[in-house]
């Protein structure tokens, strides 16, 4: 009995922690490419790309090039056909080399692209995924406003049809890629009178007259995502550019921040790996009382629960999208996943910084800089609070 | 033009080995192209684009699991694949005089002008496999090539060697075996990745090409001893003291 859990043991070695992920091969193989792009390409840039606020340009292509942008856009459009538990995949290795790049990249491959690829039209999606899969062009989501963050539906931002065009005004908020960007999606009310049911969802080109972009905002995380506010002042928009059904928006906003929520928790997963092999190789060398901290119980406690929960969270994520992948869908689950790793992340982050001591709390390690980048994911797409909501009604109605 | 590309699947030189007495536990460790084999493959997929040769062929010798750089080496560009199994372990039992033998028989079954590998693997590090390869087809070769020109059917490569570059040219065929700084492969993007898929993977058993003869046999694995620290001297008395009856220099 014993030499049969012995050899057991031996099977589940911890250095291959993605066998709960229980991904396809294919997948998995996909994982060695995009994690030894991770390593090579964006790691190396995370700490600078975080000093100097600002994202590496030149991976926009880059990602394009290897067909990371258009992850889930059908292969007609420039994409790579692929399932969500791969772009789950792509978003966890991009975030474990570097939180902010992750954020960006997510931004824009689930937020806009994957969103157009579920509601654009065959005009549309062929006018706009094409240079939005290969990198030329970034995209942004535009739903939030200064006076509506988890009241959305409140939003201001009006476009009034006059003729065979809409006439944006407003402004957004928060809004990830915004100083950069060229494609947005934006929500607006187009008849503000039936509050939710009169909100319809636009793509609007950057270069359109009366489009500008405020200060990027000084973040205490996440620091290399751009972030700012988007001004509209009369922008003609042609009525070919309604995504989906006029006053029927709020469906589309709805729908897409469930897919939203899916991919985004690979971020949260992603940082906690990140903090996690830190904190592991940090009590595996550092040494106080003549020998290893991680021989001391403390610390291994730490490392268990940190290892347990990282595990649980890489799970739960992969459950769920395999879920998604075959149709099988649900606000609640989602909700309840992100909620779920983005809780985790920011603890994982906290406790690796206790792991590290002082050296955790300098900016010569990266520990400060994930948990602050984890902290973003119990805010964005739907803060915490609003995800328990959702879970809560759902489960008392 | 067609060129045979030989890769092998070895450790990841990232990963942390942990030392066994039967050689390096490869439990859940992970594994990946050779990082020279990977050169070569990437070499060759630019010759292709240069047009200066037509097709690239990939071949492994290995478990189930080596197909992996092989659907690696399709990802990057080649245009097919063998793979020639054995159950044997081949950090240890697939050794280079063999090897070679079985690419010198593909070599005479398919007839290709120019065979590209890896100067060396990072799991035994022989560096023999090309230079015997080429020995047995008595062909001209150029190993530790870090630039290759080819035109008119004539290699010029130049080589990295102790005292510095040697620049030597051949008529084709021959073996070039790649070093590192001849170039730095790109990534498989997902299109490609998905399309080597379906490039023909030829599958073939080792017994049909050659045997394993275990010519060299492995008495010890023992990981590298600790490195002792040092200790600063207070003066050359006490240097010399150390360098005569500790570092017993002379």
């Amino acid at each position: 009995m014993l030499q049969k859990l012995c050899k057991l043991r031996g099977r589940f070695s911890l250095l291959n922690y993605n066998f709960i992920a229980n991904l396809s091969p294919e997948v998995e193989e996909l994982r060695g490419h995009v994690a030894k792009f991770a390593n090579e390409e964006v790691a190396p840039l995370a700490d600078k790309a975080d000093e100097e606020g600002k994202f590496p340009p030149e991976l926009w292509r880059k990602m394009g090039d290897l067909g990371l942008l258009g992850a889930t856009v059908d292969p007609s459009f420039g994409g790579s056909g692929l399932s969500y538990s791969a772009h789950c995949m792509i978003l966890e290795e991009i975030s474990r080399a570097s939180g902010g790049i992750g954020l960006s990249y997510s931004a824009h491959s689930a937020l806009i692209v994957a969103q157009l690829e579920r509601h654009g039209n065959e005009f549309q999606k062929k006018k706009y995924l094409p240079k939005l899969c290969s990198g030329e062009w970034v995209g942004s989501l535009a739903m939030s406003e200064p006076n509506a963050g988890s009241d959305v539906v409140s939003m201001k931002s009006r476009a009034q049809k006059v003729g065979d065009k809409y006439i944006l005004n407003g402004s957004k908020m928060w809004i990830t890629n915004g100083p950069i960007s060229d494609i947005l999606i934006v929500y607006a009310k187009t008849e503000p009178e039936k509050k939710q049911h009169g909100i319809t969802a636009f793509i609007v080109e950057a270069s359109m007259k009366g489009f500008s972009r405020g200060k990027k905002l000084d973040k205490i995380g996440m620091k290399c995502s751009d972030t700012g506010p988007i001004y509209f002042d009369n922008v003609e928009i042609p009525e070919e550019n309604v995504l989906g059904e006029v006053n029927q928006g709020v469906y589309v906003l709805m729908s897409g921040l469930d897919y939203e929520r899916l991919v985004l928790a690979a971020g949260p997963v992603g940082l906690m790996q990140a903090a996690f092999d830190i904190s592991r190789d940090y009590c595996n060398t550092r040494e106080q009382f003549g020998k290893k901290i991680g021989q001391f119980q403390m610390m291994q406690s730490k490392l268990a629960e940190m290892y347990t929960t990282l595990q649980a969270s890489r799970a739960m994520l992969y459950s769920v999208a395999r879920a998604v992948d075959q149709g099988n869908i649900t606000n609640t689950d989602c909700a309840a996943l992100i909620y779920y790793t983005s809780a985790n992340a920011t603890q994982v982050g906290l406790e690796a910084i206790q792991c590290l001591g002082g050296n955790g709390y300098t900016k010569e390690y990266p520990v400060g800089r994930i948990m602050l980048d984890s902290k973003l994911y119990e805010i964005a797409a739907g803060t915490n609070e609003i995800r328990k909501w959702l879970i809560g009604r759902q489960l008392t109605q | 033009m067609k060129v045979l590309v030989a890769v092998k699947r070895v450790v990841d030189s990232g990963i942390k080995v942990r030392v066994k007495p039967e050689g390096i536990d490869l439990q859940g460790v992970k594994m990946t192209i050779n990082p020279f084999c990977e050169i070569a493959v990437e070499e060759a997929v630019r010759l292709k684009e240069k047009k200066l040769i037509a097709e690239i062929v990939a071949v492994t010798i290995g478990p189930k699991q080596g197909a992996e750089s092989l659907r690696h080496a399709l990802a990057l560009g080649a245009d097919k694949a063998i793979h020639v199994t054995t159950e044997a372990r081949i950090d240890q039992a697939v050794q280079p005089l063999d090897v070679a033998n079985i690419l010198a028989k593909l070599v005479e079954r398919d007839n290709y002008n120019l065979v590209l590998m890896g100067k060396q693997s990072i799991d035994d590090d022989f560096n023999q496999t090309g230079q015997m390869l080429a020995g047995l087809l008595d062909w001209p070769q150029a190993t530790f090539a870090s630039n290759i020109q080819i035109s008119d059917g004539i290699a010029q490569v130049v080589r990295e060697i102790d005292g510095g570059l040697q620049t030597v040219k051949f008529k084709l065929p021959g073996v070039i075996t790649c070093d590192l700084r001849l170039n730095q492969p790109r990534f498989a993007s997902v299109p490609n990745i998905m399309k080597a898929k379906s490039k023909p993977l030829e599958t073939i058993p080792l017994e049909k090409l050659g045997k394993l003869h275990n010519s060299i046999q492995i008495t010890k694995n023992e990981a590298p001893a600790i490195r002792k620290g040092g200790a600063i001297v207070e003066n050359v008395d006490v240097l010399l003291q150390k360098l005569r009856n500790e570092a017993k220099l002379f």
